[in-house]
């Protein structure tokens, strides 16, 4: 039976556990909508321009001190000795903070708290910070680090995967499964070898993505004070204001209560201060210890050494399909390079073999997944979360399948979408899909039928496709309370606030909240008055990761405006003296449908509805439906739905030098539906924007030099000069087109949009090149170096192919084998005790 | 933010005063033109002049003019936007030299990046430009060893890590004027506080990434540069870097060419940049006095790449770097001719449209 007769029955949006009423109709009259679907200026729009946005380094407090942090010069090192006694001596440094000065460790997943705001007895990685050194000035602060003294004991270096599974010794961390691997997980949906063994072609493709960095314009900042009633107030660039004062709470040692946490709006982070970090950690004690405001700003090198950037992944995917192309079974592995710290490697770990299952029909899968420590900066989150490696090797070997058949790669993808309401193999449960949609627009927009296979030699044109969550179905720490909470306000002079533990990083989660709010209330987005991100005041939303905040935060500031409505809507009728069921909401007034005429103004109808209820105010809250998946490890990867996207993507590839010119890109992205087109826009652009530099620019390399005279392990170049991230000469022309399929449980039918449409770039790049010039790189980014050597190979009778060669021994443990649906699983593993599923972790 | 560290400011207003500031100082001192070298240079603390001695306030050093014979005399102090607009340098027998200023980084740094400081462009290299943070883990280099007492261990302050057997410095060479000024035959007068001299572009130069300014004193003033009239010229430059903006070259072709009747060669002047520490002059003997086909152009290319030697210090893979000097200088060449463009043409071009 294929997955596709299981399901046969279930309907788009019928989830049977969903919390969620739908809302696909609007606030107006008859189900019109007031504000969704127009395209408007955001909200923040105006002070993110005229520079009225207060970033955290535009925070100035009163008597302010300036931090600076020591930096491990060695890429892993025991710390001897460290001696501060001459920085303290220095006039104008009021405090030297080392390792013991906060020694309890953190860190973001509960399985991997091996943090510590300063280094207590190891280095690292190369960045590593020793010690923080606080004084009157950040000259001051900055020449005072070279007065701490350190004495390091060099330690070998775990340069990489390799290193790590071949040398256990030295290890980097005392804690993971065994030497210097961190974590080793596998799982078997059905008999894979069995569905290989069965399968008319079998393709087996090793191939390897490099990690790369966010690289957003604000660098990290954080000022920390102790306010007026003696509480720690900690002002800083985070996506995840929650997450950082659970890890205050807990590194330094005070009650939540006596700790708030502000994110002030990010200046774009894209995952890379999803974290609690380091310097947030150490301000804070500063500011205790000195009892004065703290402010640290980190430069441009240190962002590279906050890192949790895309982990360099090496997969190998073995996959068997029948003559005409359907897919029978996939065996995936991946090999991840996580660098020094556990961040939220883990949940990496499992995503890199989560999303494989959710585009196509696939009956059987196995995934095996493992992650190294290696002295550098820790690799984490980065847009579209540990999904993007293997979907990039997915969309390759597709298109190799496609060519092996003399199939159109457009086609043998349609021919086995997977459809709305699926459970998959690993039990995910699919909302709506737009993907056929998205696919049929870009392959007529770009002319794809008169150009793949068509074009001259030396021109090309490559597809591919992807999905991505709409928040992640578990919280980071397990708990049975909402993801998101909104609190409203509604004033007699007509303004309502909107208050909301959601982060505005950029992506627009600001403008969400008012578009929700007025929509239902009938009124202006600019009327809401919106107080975000500070856990002291707002109800807590987990943070801006993991697409998640249009989803939840949206769905919850729907609940509480909708209850709003109903508070005024009673005392409404009452005065105009019509049934309750003909108030309408619109335009800023509430009035009769079947008489427009008649009725009050939005502030005429909060006066008669405080006169009856009192103080008025209203909350609403999210959470996710409950995931089928019950087997241990399954709770990474659901979500309350996913969105959907396909590109083409055409190159002109020189052959003498192997040049890679981008001509133009068509991208489709299925979005439920577009809140604010203009934003919705501006994220499908932005992760074109950043995919292309992932595709052929971006790289987190490192140096080793000579090992013989140096064990020196660095960022290669940790500056924007020479980490190439694309110029606006670089952007080709991009043709947008949104799809809008309405998911039941979106927002008024909403998906995500920040993260999915990156994830089909890199992968159409590779499969454009090699339409161009029959070569293929099997590896991200794909560079001019690499299309030669591929050349130079095919030149001389080769396959024409760079990649790495083969996928090293791993030993993986028995897998967790859970049937899939459609062979009477019931998303339990047959070897394993069912139990409840844990919160493995959830990310990005 | 990394910080500049503290100095001397002195602001000269005229050349001589300039050259007076420069010698008084002695190896203490720097001239700060647009700053867009020295600045970040001293924020990384590669170099840390004591006495920074600003040339914005000098007029003269602005001062263009074309004098009788056709000669053009652009002042060092100029931009490199007003040196990519001269209308004194408009004709196609300048091309080089306006193309190469238009495609120094970006359009606000060549606001403020002069054609003299571009000359006198500190050499480059991956090891190199980077904090004094990072250049502490590598324990530095033979160009900019760390401050007595900051290495980790004494015996490496001498390593140059690129070659660790070699006894020079093999930084690069990254001026995109000084090619262009090279094929155009130019000249430049420096000027000191006992005297006044007038040079040929390439022997400022030496194949060595520390004394690569070898052919100027340290108390000598670039003041301006001379470009001969080109009649019946014509020239291009071509720059190769990973993006469309912001990148330094990694390698660069300036040629310059003029063709007589039946499209005989008669005179031409090719020099590649960023291959060594010094702008590479290529012997053209083999081209003139014969039609410029694709073969003589095939078997110059290759002549003409073979004295690049691409290190692993800058952006790409040193032997695909290599591989491109003969597609560029074919390239420069074929345009010469009037070929149509190509991709790496068009690849090579990419710029931002100049807003008039
Ligand atoms: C992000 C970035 C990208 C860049 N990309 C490029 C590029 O693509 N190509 C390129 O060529 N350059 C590039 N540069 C370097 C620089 O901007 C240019 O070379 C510029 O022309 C330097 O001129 P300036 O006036 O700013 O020099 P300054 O920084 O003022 O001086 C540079 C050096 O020249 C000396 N000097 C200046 N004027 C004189 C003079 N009249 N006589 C004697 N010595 C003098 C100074 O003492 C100093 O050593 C880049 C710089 C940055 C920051
Ligand atoms: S070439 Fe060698 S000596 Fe010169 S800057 Fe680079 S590493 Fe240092």
């Amino acid at each position: 039976m294929s997955p596709q007769e299981h399901e046969g029955g279930s309907a788009a949006g019928q989830h049977a556990d969903a919390h969620k009423v739908s809302h696909t109709r609007g606030g107006g009259p008859g189900g019109a909508f007031n504000v969704v679907g127009k395209a408007r200026r955001r909200v923040d729009g105006r002070a993110k321009v005229t520079g009225q946005t207060r970033f955290a380094d535009d925070l100035v407090l009163p008597r302010m001190l300036y931090m600076k942090l020591l930096r491990s010069p060695h890429p892993h090192a025991r710390i001897v000795k460290i001696d501060a006694s001459r920085a303290l001596a220095h006039p104008s440094v009021k405090c030297v903070l080392t390792g013991k000065d906060v020694p309890i460790p953190y860190g973001i997943l509960p399985v991997s708290q091996d943090e510590h705001a300063l280094c207590l007895d190891k280095v690292r990685h190369v960045g590593d910070p020793v010690a923080a050194v606080v004084a009157t000035t950040e000259d001051e602060a900055e020449a005072a680090l070279a007065l701490v003294d350190v004495e390091y004991e060099l330690l070998d270096t775990i340069a990489d995967p390799e290193d790590a599974l071949s040398k256990p010794e030295p290890r980097i961390h005392d804690y993971g499964d065994d030497g210097n691997v961190h974590k080793r997980v596998a799982f078997e949906f059905g008999d894979v070898e069995a569905g290989l063994a069965a399968s008319d072609r079998v393709f087996e493709d090793v191939l390897f993505f490099e990690g790369n960095t966010h690289l957003p314009i604000e660098q990290h900042a954080t000022l920390a004070a102790v306010d007026e009633n003696g509480r720690v107030v900690v002002y800083s660039s985070t996506q995840t204001p929650h997450y950082l004062h659970r890890a205050l709470v807990k590194a330094l040692g005070l009650p939540g209560a006596r700790i708030r946490v502000i994110a002030t709006p990010n200046g774009g982070g894209f995952g890379g201060k999803s974290d609690p970090f380091n310097h947030e950690v150490a301000a804070a004690k500063a500011a205790l210890v000195t009892g004065r405001p703290v402010k640290v700003s980190l430069n441009r090198e240190e962002v590279f050494y906050c890192h949790r950037g895309r982990h360099p992944v090496l997969m190998r995917f073995r996959t068997g399909v029948s003559h005409e192309g359907k897919l029978q079974a996939m065996s995936l592995e991946t090999l991840l390079d996580g660098g020094a710290y556990g961040s939220y490697g883990v949940a990496s770990t499992f995503y890199t073999g989560a999303l494989q299952t959710v585009t196509y029909q696939v009956p059987r899968y196995a995934f095996r997944g493992c992650r190294t420590f290696t002295n550098k900066p820790a690799c984490g989150p980065k847009r579209g979360h540990g999904t993007v490696q293997p979907r990039f090797g997915q969309e390759v070997q597709l298109d190799k399948i496609a060519v092996a058949l003399g199939k159109d790669p457009a086609d043998l993808r349609l021919m086995q979408l997977a459809q709305a309401g699926d459970l998959t193999a690993n039990y995910l449960k699919l909302g709506t899909i737009g993907l056929r949609e998205c696919i049929e627009k870009v392959v007529e927009g770009s002319g794809w039928r008169d150009k793949w296979q068509k074009l001259p030699y030396g021109k090309g044109v490559g597809l591919a496709c992807s999905s991505y969550l709409c928040g992640a179905g578990l919280p980071i720490y397990w708990n049975d309370m909402p993801h998101s909470g909104v609190q409203l306000r509604l004033d007699r002079m007509g303004g309502v606030t909107c208050f909301c533990g959601a982060t505005e990083i950029g992506q627009g989660s600001d403008d969400v909240l008012a578009n929700m709010v007025a929509e239902v209330l009938g009124i202006d987005p600019a009327d809401v008055q919106l107080v975000t991100g500070q856990t002291d005041v707002t109800p807590i939303d987990l943070g801006s990761y993991s697409s998640r905040v249009t989803m939840m935060a949206g769905n919850a500031a729907i609940q509480a405006a909708e209850r709003a409505r109903d508070l005024i809507a009673g005392p409404a009728a009452k005065k105009l003296g019509i049934p309750r069921d003909r108030v309408a909401f619109q335009d800023r007034r509430v009035f009769d449908v079947e008489d427009p005429s008649k009725g009050l103004t939005f502030e005429e109808a909060i006066v008669v509805a405080e006169a009856e209820h009192g103080t008025l105010g209203t909350v609403g809250s999210y959470k996710p439906p409950q995931s089928p998946a019950k087997f241990k490890g399954g709770g990474v990867g659901p979500s309350p739905t996913y969105s959907y996207s396909a590109a083409v993507v055409e190159v002109e590839v020189d052959p003498a030098t192997g040049w890679i010119h981008v001509e133009k890109i068509w991208i489709a992205h299925d979005i439920g539906r577009a809140l604010n087109p203009v934003l919705a826009r501006g994220q499908v652009e932005g992760s074109v924007y950043m995919g292309l530099g992932e595709a052929l620019y971006e790289e987190s390399a490192f140096r080793r030099l000579p090992q013989k005279l140096s064990r020196a392990n660095v960022h290669k170049f940790p500056s924007m000069l020479e980490y190439k991230s694309p110029t606006t000469l670089d952007m080709p022309e991009v043709v947008t087109y949104i799809v809008e399929d309405p998911d039941a449980q979106g927002p008024f039918g909403a998906k995500e949009v920040g993260q999915g449409p990156l994830l089909p770039i890199m992968p159409a790049v590779a499969n454009a090149v090699f339409d161009a010039v029959g070569v293929r790189v099997d590896r991200c980014p794909i560079t001019p170096e690499d299309v030669l050597r591929a050349l130079d190979d095919k030149a001389k009778g080769g396959a024409g192919r760079v990649g790495p060669a083969a996928f090293p021994a791993i030993g993986w443990p028995e897998p967790l084998k859970v049937p899939p649906p459609w062979e009477g699983g019931d998303g339990t593993a047959v070897n394993q005790k069912p139990r409840r599923s844990r919160p493995a972790a959830a990310g990005k | 933010m990394m910080r500049v560290p503290p100095f001397k400011y002195v602001a000269p207003k005229t050349i001589a005063e300039a050259a007076r500031a420069l010698r008084d100082a002695g190896p203490e001192g720097m001239l700060l033109a647009g700053g867009t070298d020295l600045l970040p240079n001293m924020k990384r603390r590669q170099q840390t002049p004591k006495v920074v001695i600003g040339l914005s306030a000098v007029k003269d050093l602005r001062a263009s003019l074309r004098g009788a014979d056709g000669a053009v005399t652009l002042g060092a102090g100029l931009s490199l936007t007003d040196t990519a607009r001269s209308p004194l340098v408009a004709d196609a027998a300048y091309r080089a030299l306006t193309t190469a200023a238009s495609k120094v980084a970006t359009p606000h740094i060549q606001a403020m990046g002069t054609l003299g400081g571009n000359l006198c462009l500190d050499t480059r290299c991956n090891y190199y430009d980077q904090n004094h943070e990072w250049r502490q883990a590598i324990d530095f280099c033979k160009k900019a060893p760390g401050p007595h007492g900051t290495a980790q261990r004494e015996v490496t302050h001498g390593t140059c890590w690129v070659a660790p057997g070699s006894p020079r410095c093999w930084a690069v060479s990254s001026t995109d004027t000084a090619p262009a000024l090279v094929a155009l035959g130019a000249e430049v007068t420096l000027v000191s506080a006992d005297g006044e001299r007038r040079v040929p572009v390439l022997s400022l130069y030496k194949n060595d990434g520390m004394d690569y300014l070898a052919g100027k004193r340290r108390d000598e003033v670039l003041t301006a540069v001379h470009v001969p009239a080109l009649v019946g010229w014509r020239s291009t430059y071509w720059k190769l870097r990973r993006r469309g903006s912001f990148d330094f070259p990694v390698l660069s072709v300036a040629a310059a060419l003029r063709l007589g009747p039946g499209g005989v060669v008669e005179g031409a002047r090719v020099t590649l940049g960023s291959v060594a520490s010094c702008p590479l002059e290529v012997t053209t003997d083999a081209l003139v006095g014969r039609p410029l086909t694709d073969e003589a152009i095939a078997a110059f290319a290759d002549h003409a790449a073979k004295p690049a030697r691409p290190l692993d210090n800058t952006d790409y893979h040193l032997s695909w770097r290599k591989r491109v000097v003969r597609e560029y200088v074919v390239g420069a060449l074929r345009e010469l001719r009037g070929d149509p463009p190509g991709l790496l043409a068009r690849s090579a071009a990419r710029v931002l449209p100049v807003l008039a």
